[in-house]
């Protein structure tokens, strides 16, 4: 008698466990919003790979998590870029289509824009594809998370990196915007912080540009020992293009990149890049765990997956186990489980969810384009030169103005 | 400044060929800047699929986008010059968007990219040091061709018996079909043959600028404002004035960058206060 009372009171447990932490889910499930370029210039870096990253972090939580079963969903939207855009789809996202999660999010001004509408709506939003420090300093807030990179990271690393391997005299240009000034800000703080100097003030060019042929020839005269582009995406392709049209490579002038994406060393061509230095987040052969989740996202998706893709796999991931922690995806509860959180996983190397101003900061690598008869499969471009370790990678919180 | 000569050499091919379309068949066409663009697209594809490289490139594909300009000359233009101007200006407007849009959609299924890499042929990679300045070969060549190109449709429509019936072709149709000649055929012609030199403008570019769906539509809009400068129609003015706005911002772009992409436009503001048909245009009562 006593036994089987035992045994109905363990079934029902048993049965009433996995039900008691899916009560807490506000609408029965939890929705992933993935806020992303899906037709324009990023729609290839992130786009519907960003998609299909999340998608696969929902099956893989739901894998492991056998309460959330069925309960995780993802949808993509497009913001086209644009911050009104981006603003008002994160609105409907959230009001309409009950999201509970925003992530990726390219484009600096577009990512600025969902974040407030975020924050108003109590929504949290996992950056990853946005640049600008900004997210986590004068305009950070409690739901927001900067994931994977930013301006600081990218002109640290580099411009140390190059800086220190005997690039100490720089002339750097960069487009005429936000996202330029504040690189080129941050790239001339980290050469001069190393001992290198400008052999000619910056120079600003108009955005979006075509012909940089004028501050090629203007290189030419200054003679420096690395030419800085703060350029991306197309202008960038454009500069890396004209760069080698003028032979400056042959003339002794290197290359160092702002901001590198794998998309666009495909655009021209390896040995166009060959030699280059940038600092990027993860890439795709970095080491056996990050090839194992490359190939599986390469089965899924027909295509290797970009660092940004990786990035939007790895936020998501982390903030559904956020919600499994908390066991409910109220977002107040999921931000507690979020901030100080340490984590390692096969794209964000030690990291750590700083509560401060919810920088996710984690291990960066240096790397160096290979040219094409360096490289031994396909797809294969970077040499790793060093890691940054987490805490040297990101900006310190003593230069921090996060208020939250 | 010298540089400039290059981005001049490309305004001036393609003002040339909207002059020659607008000059002649009074056509405000819209969608030169996306000829271009398939121009420089074709150039690419038919490396990829065909392997064929620069040299049959900047023939064939020329060919290509005139055979174009043939199809839609008299597919879809040819049926508007009753109406009023505007229509057309829809239509080339409309047509624009819907060829950067399917250029787009071909390279990331076709080609997995969303900007095309391609090279100058192995003749003319390299620089060149002319003294005063170290310059990449395969800019003197643009210069050079483009120069070619323009003295040559100049001298064909102002000097010789073809320009002379293309010229009558459109002044007076009713009187030129009455000598026998067929107008709508050298229309039509017309038509291809400012196609296809923004096509060849495109197959130059493919080299110096990243080949992507919508290189073409920056480049219009300078394009348009250096014809009206030049004077609407005048091919002379368009050639001379497309070299000269390309140096003219360089030196701006040298001098103050933020003013490089305004300044055509601050050019055309003056020209036109001063010189309402433009600087090498007739005023329209000469016509």
């Amino acid at each position: 008698m006593n036994k089987t009372r035992t045994a109905i009171l363990a079934l029902t447990a048993l049965l009433l466990a996995p039900a008691a932490s899916a009560q807490s889910l506000s609408d029965g499930g939890i929705k992933v919003g993935v806020l992303t370029d899906l037709s324009g210039v990023y729609s290839e870096l992130s786009g519907q790979g960003s998609v299909k990253a999340a998608q696969m972090a929902a099956e893989d939580f739901m894998k492991a998590n056998r309460a959330y079963a069925g309960k995780v969903s993802v949808i993509g939207v497009d913001h086209q870029n644009k911050a009104d855009v981006a603003g008002n789809k994160a609105a409907e996202m959230i009001d309409r289509q009950n999201v509970d999660m925003l992530v990726d999010m390219p484009t600096s001004s577009a990512a600025l824009a969902a974040t407030e509408v975020a924050r108003q709506k109590k929504t949290i939003a996992m950056v990853v594809t946005g640049a600008t420090t900004a997210l986590t300093n004068e305009k950070c807030n409690k739901y927001t998370f900067h994931y994977a990179y930013d301006n600081y990271m990218l002109a640290n690393g580099t411009g140390t990196a190059v800086t220190k391997r005997g690039g100490n005299s720089w002339y750097i240009i960069y487009p005429n915007y936000a996202f330029g000034q504040d690189l080129n800000r941050q790239m001339v703080a980290a050469v001069q912080e190393n001992g290198g100097k400008l052999a000619a003030p910056s120079d600003a060019t108009p955005f979006p540009n075509t012909d940089f042929s004028s501050y090629l020839l203007k290189a030419q005269s200054v003679r420096p020992k690395i030419f800085g582009t703060m350029q991306a995406g197309n202008d960038l392709v454009n500069v890396v293009k004209q760069y080698n049209e003028f032979g400056l490579k042959k003339q002794g002038i290197g290359l160092g990149i702002g901001l590198l994406f794998e998309t666009d060393v495909a655009a021209l061509g390896q040995d166009a890049f060959a030699g280059a230095i940038a600092t990027v987040p993860w890439f795709w052969n970095f080491d056996a765990r990050s090839r194992q989740w490359a190939g599986r996202f390469e089965k899924a998706f027909g295509k290797k997956p970009t660092w940004a893709q990786a990035g939007v796999y790895s936020a998501t991931l982390q903030y559904l186990n956020a919600v499994a922690r908390a066991k409910t995806d109220n977002s107040d509860a999921v931000v507690k489980a979020l901030e100080g959180y340490a984590f390692d996983d096969f794209f964000a190397r030690n990291a750590t969810i700083r509560p401060q101003d919810h920088r996710v900061i984690l291990d960066v690598q240096v790397v160096q384009v290979k040219g094409k008869s360096e490289s031994k499969e396909a797809g294969d471009i970077y040499k790793r030169l060093n890691t940054i370790p987490a805490a040297k990678a990101f900006m310190p919180l003593s230069e921090n103005k996060c208020r939250m | 400044m010298f540089n400039g000569l290059v981005n001049g050499a490309f305004y001036a091919l393609l003002s040339l060929g909207l002059a020659v379309i607008f000059g002649m068949l009074r056509i405000v066409n819209f969608m030169h800047g996306a000829l271009y663009m398939l121009g420089a697209f074709a150039a690419f594809a038919l490396g990829q699929l065909l392997g064929l490289g620069f040299w049959p490139s900047l023939i064939l594909a020329p060919l290509l986008v005139g055979l174009l300009g043939v199809v839609l000359e008299r597919g879809l233009l040819s049926r508007l010059y009753g109406l009023e101007p505007s229509y057309n200006l829809l239509l080339t407007f409309g047509l624009t968007l819907l060829t950067q849009d399917l250029v787009k959609q071909v390279m990331l299924s076709r080609f997995a990219v969303s900007s095309a890499p391609y090279s100058p042929p192995e003749v003319l990679s390299g620089v060149v040091n002319l003294g005063f300045v170290v310059f990449p070969k395969y800019r003197l060549f643009v210069i050079a061709l483009s120069l070619v190109v323009c003295l040559v449709t100049w001298f064909v429509i102002e000097k010789t018996r073809v320009g002379a019936i293309i010229r009558a072709s459109t002044e007076n149709p009713v009187v030129t079909r009455a000598f026998g000649i067929n107008v709508s055929l050298w229309v039509t012609g017309v038509f291809a043959v400012g196609a296809a030199l923004a096509g060849l403008a495109g197959v130059l570019a493919a080299p110096i600028y990243s080949v992507e769906p919508y290189m073409g539509a920056e480049l219009i809009i300078t394009t348009f404002a250096v014809v009206v400068i030049g004077g609407m129609g005048s091919i002379l003015g368009s050639v001379v004035t497309g070299f000269a706005v390309g140096v003219l911002a360089a030196v701006g772009a040298a001098v103050y960058p933020p003013i490089a992409n305004t300044l055509v436009f601050i050019l055309m503001a003056l020209v036109l206060l001063v010189r309402p048909s433009g600087l090498f245009g007739l005023p329209e009562g000469a016509r």
